[in-house]
């Protein structure tokens, strides 16, 4: 099993090589691709790619927490998180091939 | 936004190049990212977020129709954190 991180580079590089645009055009490609995404979660949007998965913002109530360090309480304000739920596909190519359990 | 948005919109802005072009782009990025998890490693898109893979123990589960139990075997699960920068462009507007 390799334990590589894929970066933007690696991403470039893949669409350079299997859509034969130039390096420069498959990098702004890139970064408007996961920009689009980001602005449209920022509307507030779900973003549902097939195949892929489901990006949906989620609205967080104001809470109190504790801070880990040193065990004060302290206040959490309302937030906008992001969650992510992969498709049957991506979970289904993810566990078949790095085993199941182990 | 579903793919199909995503992909007109890009190529409303990549006017040269064909629909078809574009919508490979789409598609070797978000192929390329499950590849790398199916291959075990991660995926890192700075401002974005983080792709992994995170591994789950068997458990005892229930078939919640029937009330059964049924044992859930052990399983690799992908998991997505948010970038520090795209969670605090969803908090700018203090509208949380």
């Amino acid at each position: 099993m390799k334990s590589e991180t894929l970066t933007r580079a690696d991403l470039c590089e893949a669409v350079h090589q299997e859509v034969g645009l130039s390096r420069h055009e498959c990098s702004a490609l890139v970064e408007r691709t996961l920009e689009l995404i980001a602005e449209a979660l920022e509307r507030g949007e779900t973003v549902k790619l097939s195949g892929f998965g489901v990006f949906q913002v989620r609205a967080k109530r104001a809470r109190m927490g504790r801070n880990p360090k040193t065990g004060e309480p302290a206040a959490i304000d309302p937030r906008r998180v992001i969650s992510f739920r992969a498709s049957q596909v991506m979970k289904a190519r993810v566990d078949g091939a790095n085993g199941h359990g182990a | 936004m579903i793919k199909s948005e995503l992909i007109a919109r890009l190529a409303a802005e990549y006017p040269h190049l064909t629909h078809r072009d574009v919508e490979r782009v789409v598609n070797v990025v978000l192929d390329g990212m499950v590849g790398a998890l199916s291959d075990g490693g991660r995926v890192e898109l700075r401002g974005f977020g983080a792709f992994s893979v995170r591994s789950r123990p068997a458990r005892a589960g229930r078939n919640p129709r029937t009330g059964e139990s049924v044992s859930v075997p052990a399983k690799h699960v992908p998991f997505f954190k948010s970038g520090k920068e795209l969670r605090e462009r969803l908090n700018l507007s203090g509208d949380a």
